[in-house]
């Protein structure tokens, strides 16, 4: 019983009233892909703290090669040969490669010896196929380098277990399967990869165990050869989940939203749209894909009314509504805006899911009369969209800051389709959102354009986006390469596009 | 403009530019060390002055300028851990604690300094360093006697410049500090103490500003007076930003306010016709100019004056 690289046993830790591991125990066999599977919230970046020395468990011990060992910082962590890639990279950008992997190691005498590091770097980077240039600035490379960078650090801190947080929520589709190639080979060298996701497919494409978790608990942990994504999902969610959510096929209308060579800069004043035309349709969803940074933002927000376009035109059923204001965009004309970013743009955090449910419409009656809020109305309108969109939470008078992400979704989403828009953008609107909550926006989506919306999906995560959408265009450095129908649009295809290639 | 130009102006002027930068640089260097650690310090102009009167005081007493050194120094990281304790271990607002600092200096010095020094406070002659001459060197024309005809704590200035340089990029320490500066939780995940870095550089940083305010006492007036800081801390603090949180680059930016307030004093001499306020404004009026034109944006550490609290979600 003694030959696992890693074990957890009992652990349990709260946060005030809320138990985020509930005696979690888990064994992880050496030189093995072991995946931990889980919805957001379910417990599981908690438990990766507490293996890593940042949280202290409540009960509970953690035995390396059959011995407790302590943890109780980082430091210890990484003594115990145990590492940890964050899903938001722990990277100090304004110094070089080498600089952050040596940052923190002991016994380095008065003079840091960088050329020396740089040379060992240099080697050990080119034994596993890096490519990474040891004396490169980090803040310079792109994401997918700053991970290997990360994963780079632990090796060369001898780290022997690996846990790898979230590590393809940064990587675009055509650098995820290089990404797995790389873990074979640090398996292959004898390494233990500890992978936390809430993915099935990746579960299913790397992974040799699978520890699922829910609320807290374990669920269950077995070997990937006796289980199947179906089986996976239901022990996560606790109930069916739809896979392919279901796409009636009808007959699209008229253009509702017009683009014409709309061209539009970025906060910094660089050009973030090329050009861009594009139609969508009534009943029709219309997705772009892209690599996040390409100019996904910056249409969102130029079709919404948020940001000036520098040349172009925008119309809406052959009106040109290039310089309508924000407000008449919305309320005269119908176009309902998810934001990207929900906590910036969406919500405002510290009002009550009430309040948050009347952004838009406050002003207005019933909810103000002669200058003054009716809180009856706002509680009654708010009470009814929420059981409406079924977002759980404690009361509408609830600061919304509470409320998860995807609840937090639903709110937005409930607020934004009130008003039977005529026009949907929404922009990356399953980010960090757990497949029961993807699940339901999707099908709100569809929901929309069965009712004849013209919907714009914006979406960095391509398999998101396939699932839903009738045509997909790609954005890349603010120009639309290619729109492809959804039929013929493949993951290679369109990431191939995504990269810049034209077909 | 003649006598402005002759050599024996030149040299004056240039030594009188060096001894006015050296409380500057004292004070910029411990800027540099305190924000690359991530701990915004406007309390400088209180570390200065608490310098000034510890180095009065120990001077008096023991009628030793190293003994003025060594308490001045104490001083100034007694305000240091001030700045630390509330800054680094409680959070409190750094700004405000900085300006809290500086008001308290101000009041505690003068009411101390009657009570130690009473009446004869301002016609005390504390001992202190005399400049020396390096043998042969200081007779180089025009730079002989500004660069090597100069007291012991102008040379201790230099080397401190040096060491923080050493120290900040050629040490493994030093990159613990620019890295707790720009990003603490990633040094915290790499197993360093966050708080520890910071509390090491807020206190070194009292240390060294107290030293601008030992050269005050110590090798130019030889007495304490109430404010004697009076602004040198702020006019270090421009000069961090002006030399780009880089120990040279302060220095630089230090004799260069150091040149301008030396000029003035010898315009001032030379043009008694022109009302002296005008030549006051000069050094002033470089620094808003040098920190307006200066090319680039300045980019300060990114962590600069937010508190750091692993749990924090």
């Amino acid at each position: 019983m003694t030959n696992y690289k890693l074990s957890l046993e009992n652990i349990s830790k709260s946060f005030g009233t809320l138990k985020a591991n509930d005696q979690v125990t888990l064994d992880v066999r050496p030189g093995t892909v072991h995946a931990v599977l889980g919805e957001n919230g379910a417990g599981k970046s908690t438990l990766m703290n507490i293996l890593y020395g940042l949280y202290r468990p409540d009960e509970g011990r953690i035995l390396v090669d059959g011995q407790a060992v302590a943890i109780d910082s980082p430091r210890a962590a990484l003594a115990a040969g145990i590492g940890m890639v964050h899903q938001h990279f722990m990277l100090v950008g304004q110094l070089t490669v080498t600089e952050n992997i040596v940052l923190g190691m002991k016994g380095q005498g008065l003079k840091l010896d960088l050329a020396t590091h740089v040379r060992k770097i240099s080697e050990l980077s080119q034994s596993f196929g890096f490519e990474i240039d040891p004396e490169a600035e980090v803040m310079k490379l792109p994401i997918g380098m700053q991970q290997r960078v990360e994963i780079l650090k632990l090796l060369y801190h001898n780290a022997e277990v690996l846990i790898l947080d979230e590590p393809t929520s940064v990587l675009t589709p055509n650098e995820t399967g290089p990404f797995f190639e790389l873990l074979e080979r640090l398996k292959s060298a004898g390494k233990t990869i500890i992978f936390i996701t809430h993915k099935l497919d990746e579960v299913m494409t790397i992974a040799d165990d699978v520890t699922v978790m829910q609320d807290g608990k374990v669920m269950a942990s077995l070997p990937k050869s006796d289980t199947d994504p179906a089986n996976l999902a239901r022990i996560m969610v606790g109930r069916e989940v739809l896979f392919q959510v279901k796409r009636s096929s009808h007959a699209s209308g008229p253009v509702v939203l017009r683009l014409a060579d709309v061209s539009a800069s970025n906060t910094r004043g660089l050009t973030a749209l090329d050009q861009v035309t594009l139609e969508v349709r009534a009943g029709e969803v219309f997705g772009i894909a892209g690599v996040d940074g390409n100019g996904q933002a910056e249409l969102a927000e130029t079709i919404a009314g948020l940001r000036p376009v520098d040349s172009g035109r925008i119309f809406l059923s052959d009106s040109d509504i290039t310089q309508t204001s924000i407000s008449d965009r919305a309320d005269k004309l119908g176009i309902a805006y998810v934001p990207e970013d929900r906590h910036r743009d969406g919500i405002v955090l510290d009002e009550s899911v009430a309040q948050n449910m009347i952004l838009r419409t406050y002003d207005r009656a019933p909810f103000a009369r002669f200058g003054f809020f009716n809180p009856g109305a706002i509680r009654d309108h708010a009470e009814r969209l929420t059981s409406a969109f079924n977002v759980r939470m404690q009361s509408v008078d609830q600061e919304i800051r509470f409320l998860s992400g995807g609840n937090q979704q639903k709110v937005i989403l409930a607020r934004e389709l009130e008003g039977e828009p005529k026009v949907l953008i929404v922009a990356q609107p399953t980010k960090g959102l757990d497949v029961g909550a993807i699940e339901f926006v999707q099908q709100q989506i569809l929901v929309q354009r069965d009712r004849g919306v013209a919907v714009l999906y914006i979406s960095t995560e391509l398999e998101h986006l396939l699932d839903v959408c009738d045509r997909v265009g790609v954005l890349f450095s603010g120009k639309l390469m290619d729109t492809v129908d959804s039929s013929e649009a493949t993951p290679e295809r369109v990431g191939l596009l995504m990269a810049g290639v034209a077909a | 403009m003649e006598s402005l130009l002759n050599p024996q102006a030149i040299t004056e002027i240039l030594t009188t530019s060096l001894r006015l930068s050296v409380p500057l640089v004292f004070a910029a260097l411990a800027g540099v060390l305190s924000e690359r650690s991530g701990v915004f310090n406007i309390a400088l102009e209180g570390k200065i002055l608490a310098g000034a009167f510890g180095a009065a005081v120990g001077a008096f007493f023991m009628n030793d300028p190293y003994s003025g050194l060594v308490v001045g120094m104490l001083f100034g990281m007694l305000a240091g851990s001030i700045l630390a304790v509330l800054g680094v271990t409680f959070g409190v607002n750094q700004i405000v604690t900085g300006i809290a600092i500086n008001i308290f200096v101000l009041g505690i010095t003068a009411f101390l300094s009657r009570i130690v020094f009473g009446a004869q406070a301002n016609t005390l002659r504390l001992p202190g360093f005399k400049a020396f001459d390096f043998p042969g060197l200081s007779s180089i024309p025009i730079i002989g006697p500004v660069l090597f005809g100069q007291d012991l704590m102008v040379y201790l200035m230099f080397a401190c410049v040096g060491l923080v340089y050493f120290f900040l990029y050629l040490t493994p320490w030093g990159l613990a500090v620019r890295a707790v500066g720009e990003n603490p939780a990633a040094a915290d995940s790499a197993g360093l103490s966050v708080p520890k870095l910071r509390y090491g550089c807020v206190i070194a940083a009292g240390a060294l500003a107290a030293l601008g305010g030992c050269y005050l006492v110590l090798a130019q007036v030889f007495l304490f007076s109430e404010h004697m800081s009076a602004g040198k801390g702020f006019i270090a603090l421009a000069a961090v930003i002006l030399g780009r949180w880089n120990p040279v680059g302060a220095m630089c930016a230090c004799l260069l306010f150091g040149f301008f307030d030396a000029l003035q004093l010898r315009l001032q001499f030379n043009y008694q016709e022109v009302p002296h306020q005008f030549f006051l404004m000069l050094p002033y009026l470089i620094s808003i100019l040098a920190l307006v034109g200066l090319v680039g944006k300045p980019r300060p550490p990114s962590a600069v004056g937010r508190h750091y609290r692993r749990e924090a979600k």
